[in-house]
Parts: C-alpha cells; sequence; structure tokens
C-alpha cells in the first residue's frame, strides 16, 4: 500500500464541531465519576476518571466485559451514563443534543458500518449531508478523503459490497474523517481484517494522525495494536477499573499490577523494543550479488563472506537496484548444483527500532539480518549478537 | 376466442376496473403497514396487539366483510370503496407481519452506524431501515398482490364489476369460453401484476445487483530479503 502525500484541506464544514477544538485540530475528552450500571444491577463502568489528551491516540485496552467499548460508547451518547460527567473541551456531552454531538465526531467501528445501499462516495458524504452541505461540495470533499485515505478515486461509485475488508475500513476512516471532527472514536476497527491488512491500516492510520492532529479514542482488546498505535494506553481490567493509564513502553517496562503484566503477556520484553532506538546496531558491509537467477555468485564475493562477517559462505542476492533478493547458501566443495534462492527474514530499515533488528537478525536464514534504507536498498547486514549489546547499553543508559 | 376478440371492449374494461381494486388497496396497505410494523417492532405492548389484530382480521371471511363493511361505512352495497376497504384490511393484516420480518431482517450494527453519524429516529428509518429491508418486504407484498387479484373477484358475487363477472355470467349462462377467458385474465392480471413489483423492486435496490466479482484485489505479501 502507497503511503501517499496527499494534503487535508480540511474545511471546518460544521461549526458545531470546530466548538470544542483546541489549536492543534483535537479537543481534550475527560470522564469525571462516570459509572454506567445496566437495569439487570450489574455496572458496567464503575467510577472512571480519566483524562483524555488532546490530539493524541488513547487506546482503552483490556480483556472483553471490562467496559472498554462502554466507556467510548458514553462519549457519543450511544450509552447514557447513570451517573458522573463526561466533558469535550470542557463542555459537559450531556448538554449537547445527541444527534448533534454525534455529527461532531466520527465514528469507526467493526466491519466499518457502512451503509450497503450508498456507494462508497455517498457512505463519505454521509455526515456532511446530514449536516446540510451543498451537494457538489461534500462530492468534493468526498473524493479528496478518498485519496487521504489511500483509495482511489475510480472507488467512488461502487458499493460497499464490492470492496474488500480493508478497503472498507478505509472508506470507513473516510467517512469519519469527514465533516473534519476534533474527536474520533474507533471501537475495535481493524479487528475483523487479516494480519497483514491490519498492519497496512495501523500504519496508515498513524500517517494520518502525524497530518491531522486528532483526539482518537481507540478501543482494541488487541495489546499489540495499543502499543503500536496509543500515546498512551489505558489498560482496562476486570472489575471495571482502569488498572493503569500510562505511556505503552511504561506499561511493558513497568506493569503496575499482576492483571497488567498478566495482560500484556510473555513476549513484552521482545515487545518493548519497540521503543529503543536501533541507531546503535552497527552495520557491517554485506557480501552481494548481483542475482538474475541464472548467475553463479563470483568468487571474490563468497570469499569477502567470510572475512567480514563470520558466517563463511553466505551471500546476499539483490537485484539491479540494490535491493535484497534472498540469500545464496555457501558452496560445499565439489557441488555444481545451479545455485537456490533461499527467502530471506524481514527487513531492517533505516530508523526501525531494536525490535526489527532483533527479529532481521534472528529471521534471517544466515544469521544476518539485512538492513535497508529508506528506498529499500541494501546498506549492510545487521548482527544478534550486536543487537544485545545494544540492548544492554539501553539498560545502562537508563541506569 | 371469437367471443373474446368480440369482447375486447367490455373484457379490457373489466380488467381495468380489477387492477384499480387490487393495487390501491395494495398502495393504502403499505401506507398502513409500515409505521404500524415500525411501532411493533419498537414496542414490546404495541407488538402483541398490531400482530394478534392482524390475525383475527385475517379469518374474517372475505364475503362475510363485503356484506357488513356497507353497514359500518355507510356506503351503497356496489360502492367500489366496499372492496378496496375489505382488500386493505386483508393486505395491512398479512403486510404487517411480513414488514415486521423485513424491518427485523437489517442488520443491528447498520442501524447503530447510522445511529452513530447522528441520523435522528425518523431520518434514520426513512434513509436507512427502510431501503434495506426492501428485499424482504418485496417478497411479502407480491404474495399480497396475487392474493388480492384473486380476492377482487369475490366481488362479482355482489354485482361489482371485475374479472370475476366472467365467472358468475358464464356460469349463469352456461358458456364455459367467458368462464376460462375470465380465469385467464385473472391469471394474466396476478403475473402482470408480479413482474411490475419485481422490476420496482430492482429498479429501488441497485445496490444488490453488484456483483463481487470484482472486490479482492490481489495483495502482495512482504518481500522478504
Amino acid at each position: 500500500m502507497t503511503a501517499q502525500d496527499s494534503t487535508v484541506t480540511a474545511q471546518p464544514s460544521s461549526t458545531s464541531a470546530r466548538e470544542f477544538a483546541g489549536q492543534d485540530g483535537g479537543a481534550t475528552v475527560e470522564f469525571r465519576g462516570v459509572s454506567k450500571v445496566y437495569q439487570t444491577g450489574q455496572p458496567a463502568v464503575d467510577n472512571l476518571n480519566l483524562n483524555i489528551e488532546s490530539g493524541k491516540i488513547t487506546v482503552f485496552v483490556g480483556p472483553s466485559g471490562c467496559g472498554k467499548t462502554t466507556s467510548l460508547r458514553m462519549i457519543n451518547r450511544m450509552v447514557e451514563p447513570t451517573s458522573g460527567t463526561i466533558t469535550i473541551g470542557g463542555r459537559d456531552v450531556s448538554t449537547i443534543p445527541a444527534h448533534e454531538l454525534r455529527r461532531s465526531m466520527g465514528y469507526v467501528m467493526q466491519q466499518a458500518g457502512l451503509l450497503p445501499h450508498r456507494t462508497v462516495l455517498e457512505n463519505i458524504s454521509t455526515v456532511l449531508r446530514l449536516n446540510k452541505v451543498p451537494r457538489a461540495q461534500a462530492r468534493k470533499r468526498s473524493l479528496e478523503l478518498l485519496q487521504t485515505v489511500g483509495l482511489p478515486e475510480s472507488m467512488a461509485r461502487r458499493y460497499p459490497n464490492q470492496l474488500s475488508g480493508g478497503q472498507q475500513q478505509r472508506v470507513g476512516v473516510a467517512r469519519a474523517l469527514a465533516a473534519d471532527p476534533p474527536v474520533l472514536l474507533m471501537d475495535e476497527p481493524f479487528s475483523a481484517v487479516d494480519p497483514v491488512v491490519r498492519a497496512e491500516l495501523q500504519q496508515e492510520l498513524l500517517r494520518l494522525q502525524r497530518e491531522l492532529a486528532k483526539t482518537i479514542i481507540f478501543v482494541t482488546h488487541d495489546i499489540d495494536e495499543a502499543t503500536i498505535l496509543g500515546d498512551r494506553v489505558a489498560v482496562f481490567a476486570v472489575g471495571r477499573r482502569v488498572a493503569q493509564y500510562a505511556p505503552p513502553e511504561e506499561i511493558l517496562r513497568a506493569p503496575v499490577d499482576d492483571f497488567v503484566a498478566n495482560f500484556v503477556g510473555r513476549d513484552r520484553g521482545f515487545r518493548r523494543l519497540s521503543f529503543s532506538s536501533g541507531e546503535s546496531v552497527p552495520i557491517h558491509s554485506a557480501p552481494t550479488t548481483l542475482w538474475d537467477g541464472l548467475l553463479q555468485p563470483d568468487d571474490d564475493a563468497a570469499a569477502a563472506t567470510s572475512r567480514d562477517s563470520g558466517t563463511p559462505g553466505w551471500v546476499l542476492a539483490v537485484d539491479a537496484r540494490n535491493q535484497p533478493l534472498g540469500w545464496l547458501a555457501p558452496r560445499t566443495g565439489s557441488d555444481t548444483n545451479p545455485e537456490i534462492l533461499i527467502p530471506g527474514g524481514s527487513l531492517f530499515r533505516a530508523g526501525d527500532p531494536l525490535r526489527n533488528a532483533l527479529d532481521a537478525a534472528l529471521s534471517s536464514p544466515s544469521g544476518l539480518g539485512v538492513a535497508v534504507d529508506a528506498e529499500g536498498q541494501v546498506t549492510g547486514v545487521i548482527k544478534a549478537s550486536d543487537v544485545l549489546a545494544a540492548i544492554d547499553s539501553t539498560r545502562e543508559g537508563r541506569g | 376466442m371469437q367471443w373474446f376478440l368480440a369482447n375486447l371492449p367490455q373484457v379490457l374494461n373489466l380488467t381495468g376496473y380489477h387492477l384499480i381494486q387490487a393495487v390501491v388497496p395494495l398502495v393504502l396497505s403499505v401506507i398502513i403497514a409500515v409505521p404500524l410494523a415500525q411501532l411493533a417492532r419498537v414496542n414490546k405492548v404495541a407488538s402483541g396487539i398490531i400482530l394478534s389484530a392482524g390475525s383475527l382480521l385475517f379469518t374474517v371471511p372475505s364475503l362475510a366483510l363485503f356484506v357488513i363493511l356497507p353497514s359500518i361505512l355507510g356506503t351503497k352495497i356496489l360502492d367500489f370503496t366496499n372492496i378496496i376497504v375489505a382488500l386493505t384490511i386483508y393486505a395491512v393484516a398479512l403486510l404487517v407481519r411480513s414488514t415486521l420480518d423485513a424491518l427485523n431482517s437489517v442488520d443491528d450494527t447498520l442501524r447503530q452506524s447510522a445511529t452513530a453519524m447522528g441520523y435522528q429516529p425518523l431520518q434514520r428509518f426513512l434513509s436507512v431501515d427502510l431501503p434495506l429491508s426492501l428485499p424482504v418486504l418485496f417478497a411479502g407484498l407480491r404474495v399480497i398482490s396475487v392474493s388480492n387479484i384473486s380476492l377482487v373477484t369475490v366481488g362479482s358475487l355482489l354485482g361489482i364489476p371485475s374479472l370475476g363477472f366472467l365467472f358468475t355470467d358464464g356460469l349463469q349462462r352456461n358458456f364455459p369460453t367467458e368462464i376460462v377467458v375470465g380465469i385467464v385474465g385473472t391469471l394474466l392480471l396476478a403475473l402482470f401484476m408480479d413482474v411490475v413489483l419485481i422490476l420496482l423492486q430492482r429498479l429501488l435496490t441497485p445496490w444488490l445487483r453488484t456483483g463481487k466479482s470484482i472486490s479482492a484485489t490481489p495483495r502482495s505479501t512482504a518481500v522478504p530479503a
């Protein structure tokens, strides 16, 4: 999926949406003593107090039945709290007519919730049309948004059932952004798409957020998703309390109690490497050979391998643009069989954190992680032992 | 055939009367049944009353209804209004239930999605619930349309003109051709109404005719090195 360089020329199309907006395009959201008790007597949310920062992504994460979705839905009054107040930009939401409040904030749900009888363009225009924006203007803005979320204009006339799950979610995000709301509520929006598409959508959301700086409240049960997306993460625990509310790095490094420690799981040490810079990992020169599927690697390159990187014989095959294709195993003596390209592991891109560096080294058949620059061209290889050394030095750095 | 050609103007005339008596109740029943069904959907008490009243009304024999109605409505026995009102009652009785099914067929997450975007209740009902329930609603309408066409013929026992007149007249004159023309005409009329309803549904639900064939664009998995 290509990252588009589109600028968002968002015009405030509804005055109500702008009313509680801060300077950064977002608005603060505050829960004060909020409880929700259903008729069965079972509280769904119990005395919730939370300050949600403007212009940041705040993730509500927790097991099912812990009140995170209920809390989200109280913000746009899909659920009315039993007691307590919720304010947006300082205004008590219960004083704003529900339909006006909802039009002033974007809402993205699981399965996108697109209206199947409306085309993609009509779906994106929904809130604009509800706000009585003229048809032509709504259309223009919707086409812009289609581009913003990385979909071609040719999709405008399609119906939702003609799109893949990932495309539907993109339209769902575009629809939520249409009225340029300061607050975006996202209720497990990516949980129904496959892992590859989910990772794409997460990166797209982060890219969009760098441009838009909305106040995004994101509900998920996936702690990985929470640490990838969240500027702050609120871990909801069984018993309807917020166990910890902190930046994701802190939650992984210093879980406040057993519940949080268990919930963030066994790999949290590895995941926490996502928050450490991989800059300090030394990059060694790589034994490469131009591969067109026929050429044998030349002997000089093979010799260079043993000299530089301590894993004799492995040669990295690259294409004409110096992008990695795979590894060639060491040649054993009399072996004259045609060379076979062995698929490589994950890539370590310039600027990636230590987690990616370690994974690149561990997943490579040669034991050497391939480092590439922003254009995907090989800059060298990295060793797992170097990454471990870098991890040690970050620990010392923290003192 | 000769009789049919010779009496074509009269047959066409009767067909016209027949069509009016069948179509007007159909339209009226939609206007009445849709709000009733929505009321039944959101209110449990109303639901019980409406659905049992519907079942009860449908058990009243049609001929009895045709005979009773004039005294209730104060109309003359030969008035079209009697047939229209009677058939509307039957159609509503049937349609309320199938409209309720139709409205219940709409995915509740879509209702929530629409509400979350800021639709007000009536607005949402008209532009989300109703359009999405059309496929099931039309299935009900097609059954009622056929039932109406056949019920109209009963009115001819009272002397109200319709293709049913050809049955009673043919029977009295012991003239089978006329009866056959009446039956075939009624069947063709029912078939015609069905085709009209199918076309109308296709026109109103363009999103159902889009294939899924163009949906999935192939994704390239991450290129490893």
